[in-house]
């Protein structure tokens, strides 16, 4: 596959997944608002998702319809970093890997949104607007728990130093990074990597939490080198397709 | 916790769908803090393009006539038509008044 829709495919499966773990909480949050609220941004990443498989397909010309992409794809095919496949666990883990993951994603389409590509340029427009939002939400919430209760602090501060060695991963520059960024169609990871360390430690300071002294890192999501969590995803959510290829709505 | 429920305060929503036009009561939402109560109402009530302005206020902070004063508030104005401007004709082209 061309090197340009690998990287459309690294974009689209970090919001997939991610997607598939904020839709498995929908009915199981903490009350409406809020259950509503994480939804919300579940409809905005397969959205996000979904325009990027529909371009893939139609550049790749072989006839496949963007669905293909999420559900006729093997494992060691999908693209997206490991912090997004990891289980929402309590409400603080699904929040802070949120957090990390909205920061992520504010720094990296602001950057695209200069890319020499007219399709990332115009995703990045569209998806900067929800992303905003997201941010503004998942860094409200990380105050709120550091601020709240010390079970609050406690727990959140666990979901750190559990996420924290997946996070490194975002920045890791691979070869369709490298190319991407060569041709000025890509963004500089190494940028990002600063502004999204700056965005961290300052929301950190506001809600009282330590950055994790471990820089052990977890790597491989980009090149389809998963943690085991994503089997079972895929088993959950691509069993429809597998067991009647043929069904249509 | 103030609540027992611990969903938060209850919070009022006010939506504009027009720029100029008036703020009109939407709905209510549970909330923490005044963050919380604005993502709240713009996630229940805005995610499909209903508004262009959003007002949140605790619903403990809006002054309301109780049902037993409705009765000296409101009926007085019942038989004084001379208060209610129904003797000018509109203007064409005015669609809000």
């Amino acid at each position: 596959m061309e090197t340009k829709l690998k990287y459309y495919l690294q974009i689209a499966d970090n919001a997939l997944i991610l997607s598939h773990r904020l839709s498995e909480n929908c009915s199981k949050g903490p009350f409406l608002e809020e259950d509503l609220a994480t939804t919300n941004v579940a409809l905005d990443l397969i959205g996000c998702a979904e325009s990027i498989y529909e371009e893939v397909a139609l550049q790749e010309g072989k006839g496949k319809l963007g669905d293909y992409f999420a559900y006729r794809r093997k494992e060691n095919e999908f693209l997206n970093v490991i912090l997004v496949e990891q289980p929402n666990g309590d409400f603080a883990h699904l929040m802070v890997r949120q957090f990390f993951i909205d920061v992520f994603h504010f720094y990296f389409f602001t950057e695209l949104m200069n890319s020499m590509d007219d399709f990332l340029k115009g995703l990045a427009h569209k998806t900067i607007k929800e992303v905003t939002y997201h941010l503004k939400r998942s860094s409200e919430w990380m105050v709120r728990l550091g601020k709240g209760t010390e079970e609050s602090k406690h727990r959140t501060q666990v979901a750190i130093n559990k996420f924290w060695k997946y996070t490194h991963e975002f920045f890791i520059e691979n070869i369709v990074d490298k190319a991407m960024l060569d041709n000025e169609m890509g963004v500089d990871l190494a940028k990002i990597q600063k502004d999204w360390k700056l965005k961290v430690d300052e929301i950190f300071y506001l809600a009282h939490f330590s950055i994790p002294s471990n820089d052990f890192s977890i790597k491989g999501g980009k090149d389809g080198v998963h943690s085991e969590n994503l089997g079972y995803i895929l088993c959950e959510m691509q069993f429809l397709p597998s067991k009647y290829p043929d069904a249509i709505w | 916790m103030k609540n027992k429920d611990n969903q938060g305060e209850l919070w009022e929503v006010f939506i504009q769908s027009k720029a100029g036009q008036p703020y009109k009561h939407a709905g209510s939402v549970h909330a923490y803090d005044r963050e919380m109560a604005i993502d709240n109402a713009r996630d229940a009530y805005t995610r499909r393009g209903e508004g262009t302005g959003l007002w949140v206020v605790k619903s403990k902070e809006i002054v309301a006539v109780t049902p037993n004063e409705e009765g000296y508030f409101f009926d007085p104005a019942n038989d004084k038509v001379y208060r209610h401007p129904t003797f000018y004709e509109m203007p064409e082209g005015v669609k809000q008044m």
